[in-house]
């Protein structure tokens, strides 16, 4: 598996996205700057990290959605290509109308940066693989900008087509609007593009990959791609 | 010209910081405060100096970046 990490002024994870595919056993990915028109020849996935591109100015995402490098990635993933985002890489594949809907100001207006628990909506997708659907799993947030909305029939098509693939809930599994971490419609965590091969979300899965430092949670995401993409 | 941008969440479109202003304002004992809505302002200073063309403009521009059409509205003032 080739992987592409996206590198905007204001990315910091970048270095955690290195370390869980290769924890996850595969090749060290290489780092596409975002002035980049073209993505390195081969590349099987890209990551959008997390961080604060451009410092959210105007709205988080929107800048980095606008820059070169997201049009070689709109092409990418249009024909096909497997594209991760997470966090603010969550917030910019949204912006740039890759995944539906939008991520604005958490419902208590504060940053929350802890593990949250989480359930698996779906397995179907490269990156799912390797959860049950309906397994409980805990993963940390850090965002101010995790409140996902969309309009009804938006929400009505990703609940029909099988595409929340995380959502938020209490310690025992049960999701619920009043249990919801930020004010999330659906309490949605994470989303699937309509092919299934671009994945958006909020928690970080490369900051759970080693039991010594926060659970292993994340882990089955990283090896569920490097099985379907090696 | 100049022009100027208000932009605002969409009727429906939940605006939490619009919340706590109101709860609030409701602490520091205004009265009769109902909804309130936080939106932004962006002045632009134009080279244009034809009325029609800089408003096809900037709505061009508000449709590329300055609003997320997902979950706001704008509207454009023009003045000399």
């Amino acid at each position: 598996m080739k992987t592409a990490i996206l590198l905007f002024p204001g990315t910091n994870r970048e270095q955690d996205i290195i370390k869980a595919v290769t924890v996850a056993g595969g090749k060290r990915p290489s780092v596409v700057w975002h002035r980049d028109t073209a993505l390195p020849e081969g590349t099987d996935l890209v990551v959008v990290a997390g961080g604060y591109s451009y410092g959210d100015y105007l709205r988080p995402g929107a800048m980095a959605a606008r820059s070169p490098v997201l049009n070689a990635v709109r092409t990418f993933a249009a024909d096909g290509g497997c594209v991760l985002g997470v966090c603010n890489g969550f917030q910019i594949l949204t912006e740039a109308g890759i995944l539906p809907g939008a991520l604005v100001r958490n419902r208590g207006l504060q940053f929350i940066c802890r593990d949250v628990n989480l359930v698996v909506g779906t397995e179907k997708s490269p990156f799912t693989g390797g959860y049950r659907k309906g397994q409980k799993i805990r993963l940390p947030v850090a965002h101010q900008d995790g409140n996902y909305t969309a309009d009804a029939e938006t929400l009505k098509r990703l609940e029909d087509e099988d595409r929340i693939a995380f959502r938020y809930a209490d310690a025992n599994g049960v999701v619920s609007d009043e249990t919801c971490l930020n004010g999330s419609l659906r309490s949605i965590a994470g989303v699937l593009s309509e092919n299934r091969r671009v994945l958006g979300l909020m928690p970080h899965p490369e900051n759970s990959i080693e039991a010594g430092f926060g659970g292993t949670d994340g882990l089955p995401l990283f090896k569920s791609l490097l099985e379907t993409l090696s | 010209m100049k022009a100027k941008v208000t932009i605002s969440f969409k009727p429906g479109v939940l605006d939490p910081q619009g919340r706590a202003i109101s709860h609030a304002l409701a602490g520091l004992g205004f009265e009769g405060v109902g909804d309130v809505r936080q939106g932004k302002v962006i002045e632009l200073d134009l080279a244009e100096t034809d009325a029609a063309k800089a408003r096809e403009q900037v709505e061009a521009m508000c449709q590329a970046l300055l609003a997320n059409p997902v979950i706001e509205t704008y509207a454009i003032e023009l003045a000399k």
